[in-house]
């Protein structure tokens, strides 16, 4: 765990002012490389007030409403009772009491095993992995018993009221073990639900819609975005359906599907693709993994006839796989050219290399690039 | 440079919190050592550790200690004496017996059924009559409960989908069996402390085998109930084997009950045998973790007569010698024979006994192998709370292939809606 509080240590330090000072380029080019704009979401869908906050904030924001409106309902994981690495759950405990908000002793099939019972008997659980890196001990506990209890009890048992929050995603320098997008391993299982949030907004929505889904839910949480999503937040309760993907900017020659921090990249890249080439790209946010929305996500095929997925998780059996054997079932007739999967390579996740890990922008491009001439 | 760009609020925090964790520690009662005072004289002052220095250099192993005692009322004396403080009646004394016996009788038909191709799996609890079906039984879960389970027709609570003797039973309080060892424990210690917050008078009780106690879910649950200081009793059935592996490869400890002190849990061992000493420890665990709000575990020493499960055959590593010196020593043959001592139980009763539930047991078996299985179509209900568009989707492919293919598949065998 020293690793996951260096990064915890990098991450604050975007925002300090060390960096916003003389030496911001030089330090910033060995620590961090940024590789995407973040795009404020300027959806009007929610009424009612709003305020700036950042991923974080407003997971905590959203935390502290679920925790408020359920006076049973409890958070725990590692670290979490002093706020947590990434700040998450910040002054909760203050707030709740100790026995509302704690901290487990460090063991990830243990924070599982212990959020299902729970939920089992109707208490809303809300578990914290560390890292997504770190959620593997804890498979076998979210594969074969919180995704199965409802179905092998034959109803007479859930843990529906188990949610999982776990940091994914890169990160600019978290390496092999602080870096990972396990999404798709965990798409496998009947029973279980998963999103990623691509925003502050996102974040706090897909959360509360987690927590109070009568079904075991997963969250990533892409952990660059923590600091960098910064947006007009609602401040009161709101939810954004599980299973529903996102049309974030329309367009009729390609259409790109991404989740997570890859829906800015992709925003970027459709932005460069009309500088460039003057066609304009539909971008989808995927929201879901499980379920997915393949509707709308084939309504845009059939529309453009042209297809990139993009994901950072390596290819071989990534989640884009599942998308591009659906379209192609669905959409045959409509294709224009092979579906494009951009993805982080079948490697394990490097850490100098990742600039050259990642399907960032560049890669993205080309690839638009080559199916419009296909 | 780390300490440079940490220096705004977390490294604050973060700090404040510790020292303030690390303050509450040394002046809590228990400790009357303050900061700083005594880093090398005195006694050591490491947090959570209370100990005293030594100058011998000095190894800790099992030898060191005397191995736990088992606690036993059915010793081979007539002159048995039941612990004062809780009088039990001579019908809870009976209906213990008898539940005893009809477990074993059950044990016995669903054993020759699977044998015959009647249903698909067995595991008897031979030798350890206290164990898991028994609860159920001891509840009130009916012979008839226990055959649609094992039968998966549409009488059975979990719709046929789950392999033999995984019951479960929301309304007697028992969580259903999963075949995934040992996952059941931090899951356990999860609900003890929803009881803790909400339920002032209740605790779990969470039983596995000496084998499962190897998994890592046990270590989980052990620490976290313990530190998060959880009203549940662990009973650990101990009963030499886990399938072919003797426990003389699973530990090299005192067995699982020396590992609950080392977690900070009250602990007993028993002899699983004797169905008193067990019944007047799991009663005294459960007054004093409910008591206490905090974590008991009990070990159960016994055997298992019976194979694994009728999958196995446990002749190929263990000898029938072995197997038959146990046979004296069941917990049903030693509860006899203390029943009879005290003039509640005779041959003619015991007789009448085995009749009525072998009537009782072959009624019910019969019943439920007649019974159809559920629709088919509830393999694909209860995935999630509401049926979800693409699981919806293949289950009226599966119907459209049925209904064209209808009579390459068991139809008959299964209820239409």
């Amino acid at each position: 765990m020293i690793l996951s509080k260096l990064s915890t240590r990098l991450l604050n330090a975007s925002a300090s002012l060390v960096f916003n000072s003389q030496n911001k380029s030089v330090v910033r080019e060995h620590v961090r490389w940024i590789q995407f704009t973040y795009y404020t979401d300027k959806n009007n869908d929610v009424t009612g007030k709003t305020e700036k906050m950042n991923m974080y904030q407003a997971i905590n924001n959203g935390l502290r409403i679920a925790m408020a409106k359920d006076p049973d309902a409890v958070i725990f994981g590692e670290d979490v009772a002093f706020g947590g690495v990434f700040r998450c759950t910040l002054d909760l405990q203050k707030e709740f009491g100790k026995d509302r908000v704690f901290n487990t002793p460090l063991c990830e099939q243990g924070i599982a095993g212990f959020g299902i019972g729970l939920a089992t008997i109707g208490v809303t659980a809300i578990a914290e992995i560390q890292f997504a890196d770190y959620i593997f001990p804890a498979f076998d506990q979210l594969v074969n018993e919180a995704a199965k209890l409802r179905y092998r009890s034959g109803g007479e048992f859930d843990c529906g009221k188990l949610t999982i929050r776990a940091p994914c995603g890169a990160v600019g320098h978290g390496g092999l073990y602080h870096s990972q997008s396990p999404e798709a391993y965990f798409a496998h299982t009947p029973g279980l639900k998963i999103v990623m949030p691509r925003g502050a907004k996102q974040a706090k929505g897909l959360l509360l819609s987690c927590i109070e889904e009568p079904d075991p839910c997963i969250m990533f949480e892409p952990k660059i975005l923590y600091r960098t999503a910064i947006d007009e937040v609602p401040t009161a309760h709101y939810k954004i359906e599980i299973g529903k993907a996102e049309v974030v900017r329309q367009g009729d020659a390609v259409t790109l599907v991404g989740w997570g921090t890859q829906v800015h990249v992709l925003l970027e890249v459709a932005d460069l693709v009309q500088e460039e080439l003057g066609a304009s790209c539909e971008v989808i946010d995927l929201v879901s993994i499980l379920p997915w929305d393949a509707e709308l996500v084939c309504k845009s095929a059939t529309k453009t006839g042209r297809v990139v997925i993009a994901h950072e998780a390596p290819l071989t059996n990534g989640f884009g796989a599942e998308i591009v054997s659906t379209v192609q079932e669905q959409c045959f007739l409509h294709l224009e050219a092979p579906i494009q999967r951009v993805t982080g390579w079948d490697s394990p996740f490097p850490h100098v290399f990742e600039p050259f890990y990642l399907p960032d922008k560049w890669r993205c491009f080309a690839a638009v690039r080559n199916i419009l001439n296909y | 440079m780390i300490e440079k760009v940490f220096l705004r609020c977390g490294k604050h925090m973060y700090s404040r919190n510790v020292l303030q964790q690390v303050q509450q520690f040394y002046n809590s009662p228990t400790t009357n050592i303050k900061i700083g005072t005594s880093i090398n004289a005195g006694d050591p002052s490491f947090l959570g550790i209370q100990t005293s220095f030594s100058s011998e250099l000095k190894f800790i192993n099992k030898e060191c200690y005397d191995s736990l005692p088992l606690f036993r009322i059915l010793d081979s004396s007539k002159h048995v004496r039941l612990p004062e403080d809780f009088k039990l009646d001579e019908q809870t004394f009976i209906r213990m017996y008898r539940k005893m016996i009809t477990l074993n009788i059950m044990d016995k038909i669903l054993y020759e059924s699977q044998r015959q191709g009647r249903i698909s799996f067995y595991m008897t609890n031979t030798g350890e009559e206290y164990r898991e079906a028994g609860v159920l039984l001891w509840r009130g879960h009916s012979i008839r409960d226990f055959m649609n389970q094992c039968y998966g027709n549409h009488k059975d609570t979990s719709k046929g989908r789950q392999m033999p003797v995984h019951y479960g039973s929301k309304k007697l309080n028992f969580v259903t069996i999963s075949s995934p060892l040992t996952t059941q424990l931090p899951q356990a210690v999860g609900t003890a402390y929803a009881f803790k917050r909400s339920r002032k008078g209740v605790c779990v009780v969470c039983y596995f085998g000496e084998g499962a106690a190897s998994e890592g879910d046990a270590h989980a649950a052990f620490n976290f109930a313990a530190t998060l200081e959880c009203p549940i009793v662990f009973v650990c059935r101990n009963n030499g084997y886990a399938i072919s592996t003797p426990s003389l490869e699973q530990f090299k400890g005192d067995g699982i009950a020396a590992r609950g002190p080392a977690y900070g849990i009250y602990t007993i061992r028993v002899d699983g045998n004797d169905i008193l000493a067990m019944y007047y420890a799991t009663r005294a665990a459960r007054e004093l973790c409910i008591m206490e709000g905090k974590p008991v575990l009990i070990e159960a020493m016994s055997y298992r007569i019976g194979h694994h499960s009728t999958s196995d055959d446990s002749t190929a590593y263990r000898s029938i010698n072995e197997i038959d010196q146990w046979k004296h020593h069941t917990p049903i043959i030693r509860y006899r024979d203390y029943l009879e001592s005290v003039g509640l139980w005779c041959e003619q009763r015991e007789q009448e006994l085995n009749k009525c539930v072998k009537n009782s047991v072959l009624l019910a078996f019969a019943k439920a192998e007649k019974e159809l299985k559920p629709c088919w179509k509830e393999l694909f209900t209860d995935i999630y709370h509401t049926m979800p568009k693409h699981i919806r989707k293949q289950m009226c492919s599966m119907e459209d292939h049925v209904t064209e293919f209808h009579k390459y598949y068991p139809l008959h065998l299964f209820k239409q809606t």
